[in-house]
């Protein structure tokens, strides 16, 4: 097993390479220039544009740049935003829990459903629970968050009161950062109802961003559960005599997980990309709505070093992924 | 279904605004984060508005509501005959708030308001580069470092400015964000401490708010200065809950989150108007979107032309299309709530007969030009794509061919700066300070060519009207001149002028005392809630 897992491990090194030069040339092949926009409508000098970009150190060769940066990446330096003045990887840091807790939210929602679900589907094969099952699922998958977001909010906020529009937390509880998790946080500051808050403004967007999983995982389940289903080991199970529970729970569902835990995994990665338009609608100061907003304003620094920690994050969960498979089934890990 | 709604309903019981019962707590939906806390770099109106606007004040201060400026941390001036000498009388007992992070020990001096000049002025002044890559983007804009000769403390109290040449418009200057004044003492203390670039993250200065704490791009926490010389404002304290949506804003207000919001979309504003528990301000924004011809290129450079194509455009459609309705045309290159607009100005009537007879008259036929449309919404223009397409139809019925491009905004801005520019570009601006000259001079004028003026047009008489106006201290003589030179550029039409917007500013009923600025900024120290 620990052999397994060094082998992973290096291999993430040429990975990692790789996106940063990715993320390094991808922005600068966009057009537009960030110290431009610092001035907005107003005209900038040319002399005090390039002294800027001096003074950034962008008027050095591509070749050179990268490996500033890179050097400053393997000493812990992410470099600093030109719009704010911040390092970038404090930046991360503060706003990475919010992604965090949204994500997991989203993600154990879509879990807890997405596989009753799919089992529910494949147990029920070709009945109205199937078709009713898997054409939510399919309208799940096809909603563009942008919208599914503001109709919930309209819905649930606007009409029937039930949710809070966006944000954390209510406005009325204030109280330091300890964790940057919202739930632990409220829960230290030992104030009344800022838990229950917490959790309130998590529903929506937790529900607006686990949609797409949710229908992901439950077609996922579905069709290993039905692949399972027919092996001669179920049959044998059943004509045991052993009940459908422990049939379908412990037989069946135990090796049709192995294809579910890897679509699990790789919802990470479009949770991060949806997270960007959650946390847009919602309010909910993540790293998706950092990166957008630095994009726009073509904060190179950010956006590099944001791409960079986002992708070193997915590279952890890849990594996580790989080795339940060998938990789950001990012939990958041989 | 009934425990749900008691869960909400007591969710509800605990918000903010059932809260304010024992501190009054404005929360106002902010419509983005703010760059920083130290105004003097940034141009954004958001970042003043949760800096300048609360944490500082200026040497001179706009009237709420208004382009004219009132007494702020100076309580009087004197301006020298030849117009180059302003002395300050700074008033006394100005405290610096006290905060968390520091404790003044005197009030404010003359030395506070040359630092607060200085560190943008001058290169050698360690606070000019105190972050790697800062500029000090108005203040290089509007030329102050070639302006300022000298700024000498007179006595503790008593300041003065000598300038280089006269400029009338520097007092309207001075009221501006990046004119705002910081506290040298707290400066001194940073820089001992080796933090100063907390100057940018912990703002501290004498206006009606004290910063409390930031949340990144969430929550901005103040609340009212104390010591404030002005009086405590009404609210105890003052929220910016950042919510870039304007959707999401408008569910805000309305599930009573947030008491106000600025920016609402055009297509809310009559649902809005129709909530019985809301108030909509409006008001004329200090702004201008026009069209642009590159006079330098034939056929552009010949006026007839110019006038022609400004016959073929019907504006009306243009705000009906992208402000549904909410806008006015404008005729003018200066907002109409701007002294000094020529109100008897001829707007050109919509006529595309009369267009394609022009353009036949001219020599003009088969024309195919470009018509540039801005990539991003601006609140002088919303939908740039939706107003180039109108404009492409219009031209289409006299016989122009017109093709529609744009580029990324950056790449947008400085293409369209360009002397061999092709085609007509489509943008706007909105005033700085309330002076005429911050457009006819700064998008006009002979020397932006190339720059700010994206017609590259310069007419000499325009020009020596404009420049004369800028020198001359007398706002009536001043009024006349800009008139002349209104008068000259309808005649000589360098842009067909689009619009200016009209700003809404929707609030809940219980939001008292507030004024909607001109200049687009949103202050909160005249504002009450009603309990």
């Amino acid at each position: 097993m620990l052999r397994f897992f060094i082998g992973r491990l290096l291999v993430l090194i040429p990975t990692f390479i790789g996106v940063s030069i990715i993320a390094f040339s991808f922005i600068r092949l966009l057009p537009g220039d960030p110290v431009m926009l610092l001035s907005g409508e107003r005209v900038m000098d040319p002399g005090r544009h390039a002294q800027i970009m001096h003074d950034l150190g962008m008027d050095r060769p591509m070749i050179v740049q990268y490996f500033s940066y890179l050097g400053g990446i393997l000493t812990g330096d992410f470099g600093t935003s030109i719009v704010t003045k911040l390092p970038i990887a404090r930046q991360f840091f503060t706003l990475f829990p919010a992604t965090l807790e949204l994500s997991f939210c989203a993600i154990m929602f879509a879990i807890i459903l997405g596989i009753p679900a799919g089992v529910l589907a494949a147990i029920k094969r070709g009945t109205v629970y199937d078709q009713a099952l898997m054409g939510t699922a399919l309208v799940g998958y096809s909603m563009p968050i942008f919208w599914w977001g503001l109709l919930l909010i309209i819905l649930f906020s606007g009409i029937l009161h039930w949710t809070p529009v966006s944000g954390r937390i209510d406005l009325l509880y204030f109280f330091p950062a300890v964790t940057g998790f919202m739930l632990i946080d409220s829960l230290l500051s030992g104030e009344k109802g800022a838990f229950a808050s917490a959790v309130s403004h998590l529903i929506l967007p937790s529900i607006v961003l686990g949609t797409i999983p949710l229908a992901v995982i439950a077609r996922q389940t579905r069709s290993a559960m039905l692949e399972v289903l027919s092996e001669d080991y179920v049959r044998t199970a059943r004509a045991k005599g052993l009940p459908p529970f422990r049939v379908i729970g412990i037989h069946a569902l135990r090796n049709a997980m192995i294809p579910v835990i890897t679509t699990i995994g790789l919802q990470v990665g479009v949770m991060l990309a949806g997270a960007i338009l959650t946390e847009s609608i919602f309010s909910w100061p993540g790293i998706g709505k950092w990166m957008v907003d630095s994009v726009f304003k073509r904060d190179y620094p950010v956006i590099q070093g944001g791409l960079l920690l986002i992708a070193a994050v997915i590279m952890v969960v890849n990594l996580t992924v790989d080795l339940l498979y060998g938990l789950v089934n001990p012939r990958i890990r041989h | 279904m009934k425990k749900k709604t008691s869960f909400a309903a007591a969710l509800l019981a605990a918000t903010l605004l059932s809260g304010a019962a024992s501190a009054k707590t404005l929360v106002y939906c902010s419509e983005g984060s703010p760059e920083g806390f130290d105004p003097g770099p940034y141009t954004a109106g958001t970042t003043f508005d949760a800096s300048s606007r609360t944490v500082y004040n200026r040497l001179v201060e706009f009237k709420h509501g208004s382009t004219e400026l009132e007494p702020g941390l100076a309580e009087s001036w004197n301006i020298s005959d030849d117009g180059l000498e302003y002395t300050f009388k700074l008033r006394p007992g100005v405290k610096f708030q006290t905060t968390e992070f520091f404790t003044p020990t005197r009030e404010l001096i003359a030395d506070d308001v040359i630092f607060s000049f200085e560190r943008q002025l001058k290169a050698d002044n360690p606070w000019n580069k105190y972050i790697a890559g800062i500029s000090w983007e108005y203040s290089s804009g509007m030329g102050f470092p070639d302006l300022i000769k000298s700024i000498d403390k007179v006595d503790d109290l008593t300041v003065k400015f000598v300038l280089n040449h006269p400029e009338a418009p520097f007092l309207a200057d001075l009221g501006m964000d990046f004119a705002s004044i910081l506290s040298k003492e707290y400066a001194d203390k940073l820089a001992a401490d080796g933090k100063m670039e907390q100057m940018n993250q912990m703002p501290l200065g004498t206006g009606p708010f004290t910063f409390v704490a930031y949340q990144q791009d969430a929550v901005i926490r103040y609340k009212a200065n104390p010591d404030y010389w002005n009086g405590k404002t009404k609210i105890d304290d003052l929220v910016f809950a950042i919510t870039t949506d304007a959707s999401v804003r408008r569910q805000k207000l309305e599930a009573g989150e947030c008491h106000i919001y600025p920016y609402p979309n055009a297509a809310d504003i009559e649902a809005l108007k129709g909530n019985s528990n809301l108030a909509v301000q409006e008001q004329a924004g200090l702004n201008v979107a026009y069209l642009a011809y590159n006079t330098l290129i034939a056929p552009f450079d010949k006026t007839e032309v110019r006038q022609a194509l400004n016959m073929a455009i019907n504006k009306q459609a243009i705000v009906d299309a992208v402000f549904q309705g909410q806008a006015q045309v404008a005729k003018n290159p200066i907002p109409p709530t701007m002294w000094s607009y020529d109100d008897a100005t001829k707007d050109d009537a919509y006529d595309p007969d009369a267009a394609k007879a022009a353009l036949e008259k001219a020599g003009v036929k088969d024309l195919s030009m470009k018509v540039w449309a801005m990539p991003v919404s601006r609140p002088y223009m919303l939908n740039a794509r939706r107003a180039a397409e109108l404009i492409q139809a219009d031209l289409a019925k006299v016989g122009v061919n017109a093709e529609i491009v744009t580029y990324e905004w950056a790449e947008y801005l400085k293409r369209s700066k360009e002397k061999d520019r092709d085609g007509a570009v489509i943008l706007g601006w909105t005033g700085d300070n309330g002076d005429p000259d911050n457009f006819l001079d700064t998008l006009l004028g002979c020397e932006a060519v190339g720059g700010n003026n994206r017609a590259q047009w310069c007419n000499k008489e325009f020009n020596d009207l404009v420049k004369k106006a800028k020198q001359t201290a007398d706002q009536g003589e001043r009024t006349k001149l800009y008139q002349q030179a209104q008068a000259i550029f309808k005649k000589e039409a360098p842009w067909a002028t689009l619009d200016h917007s009209t700003t809404f500013m929707p609030m809940s009923k219980t939001v008292q005392g507030y004024t909607q600025d001109p200049l687009g900024i949103h202050r909160f120290d005249n504002v009450d809630i009603a309990e």
